[in-house]
């Protein structure tokens, strides 16, 4: 047998055992090409264009599912950022566009559909303005779509009137939702520098770089990771390092299988893999486990950033390795609601809104599914995400903030989101104002590229 | 190592890698050969060991029915493997290649 059987129980081990699964397999369509003056007519066009290029997903994700034994969570889609895509229709009832899409992810088929969003760092035209205004009513009546606004780059600054506007839009999307504990903003997010190319929900969208149907993958494996690191006999971080590298490249390497195939049946061209540990609520499928199994009592005390730091470089070092078409997020995720340890350390007054945030200086993605209290002002919202986005375009990564403002709720309790999103334990927030700071608007002006200190 | 996939079609190959974890009882092998043998699944290579405490079998086989249904089989052997109290897994010979090999 060329394969050793070690090699052999080592790979069912991870799957079994230690909740090894490709994440979501999720085909980004165009939507250019459905641009129509008549509302009616682009949302026919849409629908048509999406169950006929998505039809088999679902289908070929189960048969791949089986051939390799390997569980393929999700099917997802994204599109155009719909602020592009129907920039040409007459009327604003942009509602009726995040129905279609809901419409035709069930479908297809698909648990989630992402792009219902704009792109907005430098500007907003008024197609964009539309399209942000009608967030809160479209993730309120439909189940399925999510919406992505990237309101900041490197290369642009950081649009401080859109970021006013989207404190604002998440505050209303939350009590648009109050019904479901503000359910509507855990898909909803706003970036800095957001990839054109990422598979994972909520923040997928197909990027106007792309071509017109793609397959990406997102791979996953945070228990893989924390049961080799726990395998380990006192190791030092070079070590760590090591074995988190190593397993990286393995699960990475499933990943691109996988990928390839589906695009191969599906009949349209592989995009990438993203490789990103992104926890369930499964115990020790947890990146809080991984930083704790490095030796901290719990996540969110001194050394988390640092032990971040490491995980989240060690696992892009290995998926670069394992292939040539890394690209959307890869790295660490640390949603808060979805990752058992994090819950746990936020319920033991281990871990704050503040430490969250100089996490996100070291790893991928940014303050994600964090709940605050429901008496939240938009301005505060506003100003938790001017600070991300700045970490963003100062560090020329991406970051997201997807905050959840309770109604009704205060710190202490848990807002039950459910599913695939998990609870999140409300987290205090600053007592101060940031009310003029946010509504003094502009743009804060791209950074500097050298003299970096 | 020899390619995996079909030349002409591109198609991942036939091959699968059968494993069987369990408490040591008598009659796995006998019950898990007949459902391979039921399938057609042809053993190439089989391989049987003691690993922490548990018996683990590990087959590389080859379906070998024109019509063979990957998921059929499956089915048998999560049937077969529940009634033996072990657990069977059955994936393709790719994913370990892909996985351990550059």
């Amino acid at each position: 047998m060329l394969i050793e059987p070690n090699e052999i129980i080592e790979t069912v081990r991870m799957v079994k055992m230690d909740h090894l699964d490709i994440r979501t397999i999720t085909m980004g369509i165009s939507l250019r090409d459905c641009a129509d003056p008549d509302m009616a007519a682009f949302n026919g066009k849409v629908y048509d264009k999406i169950t006929s290029r998505a039809k088999d997903l679902v289908r070929i994700a189960r048969e791949l599912q089986d051939l390799y034994g390997i569980p393929i969570v999700n099917q997802r889609v994204s599109v155009t950022p719909i602020a592009i895509a129907a920039e040409a229709c007459r009327g604003d009832d942009y509602v009726s566009i995040a129905k279609t899409l809901d419409a035709a992810a069930k479908a297809v088929g698909v648990n989630l559909i992402g792009g219902y969003g704009a792109l907005v760092h430098k500007g907003a035209t008024p197609g964009d303005t539309r399209l942000i205004e009608s967030i809160p009513e479209a993730l309120a009546v439909t189940d399925r779509v999510c919406s992505s606004v990237n309101v900041a780059t490197t290369r642009a600054g950081i649009n401080m009137d859109a970021v006013a506007l989207m404190g604002r839009i998440v505050k209303a999307t939350a009590l648009r939702t109050a019904d479901r504990d503000g359910l509507g903003c855990s898909k909803l997010v706003v970036f800095a520098n957001a990839p054109e190319d990422n598979p994972f929900m909520a923040g997928a969208f197909h990027g106007v770089g792309e071509g017109d149907c793609v397959i990406n993958v997102g791979v996953s494996g945070p228990g893989v990771v924390n049961a080799a690191i726990r395998e380990l006999r006192d190791p030092d971080f070079t070590q760590i390092s090591e074995t988190i590298k190593k397993t990286a490249f393995k699960i990475t390497r499933m990943g691109e299988l996988v990928g390839r195939e589906a695009a191969r049946r599906l009949g349209v061209g592989f995009g990438i893999l993203d490789l990103s540990l992104a926890p369930t609520p499964e115990i020790g499928d947890s990146v809080a486990a991984i930083l704790e199994a490095m030796g901290l009592e719990r996540c969110g005390t001194h050394g988390t950033t640092a032990a971040l730091a490491l995980l989240n470089d060690a696992v892009k070092k290995g998926g670069a390795m394992a292939s040539s078409s890394v690209g959307g997020l890869s790295g660490a995720f640390i949603p808060v609601s979805e990752d058992a340890g994090m819950i746990a350390a936020v319920e033991a007054g281990a871990l704050s809104l503040e430490k969250l945030e100089a996490m996100t200086c070291v790893c991928s993605v940014g303050l994600d599914m964090i709940a605050v209290p429901g008496d939240t002002s938009a301005s505060t919202i506003s100003a938790i995400i001017a600070d991300e986005m700045a970490i963003g375009v100062i560090n020329k990564k991406t970051t997201a903030v997807r905050i959840i403002p309770a109604p009704g709720k205060k710190v202490g309790d848990t807002v039950e989101i459910g599913g695939l999103f998990g609870r999140a334990p409300v987290m205090a927030v600053g007592a101060y104002s940031s009310e003029a700071f946010i509504r003094r608007g502009g743009r804060i002006p791209a950074p500097i590229q050298s003299l970096t200190n | 190592m020899r390619g995996c996939m079909d030349k002409e079609t591109q198609a991942p190959s036939n091959r699968f890698i059968v494993t069987v974890i369990g408490q040591d009882r008598v009659g796995i092998v006998a019950r898990i050969s007949a459902v391979m043998m039921e399938y057609g699944m042809n053993i190439v290579d089989i391989s049987q060991t003691i690993m922490q405490d548990l018996f683990t079998m590990i087959m590389l086989a080859q379906a070998t029915s024109r019509d063979f249904k990957l998921a059929s089989f499956q089915a048998a052997m999560d049937q077969a493997a529940r009634e033996l109290g072990v657990e069977a897994k059955v994936m393709h010979e790719d994913a370990f290649r892909y996985m351990h090999r550059i």
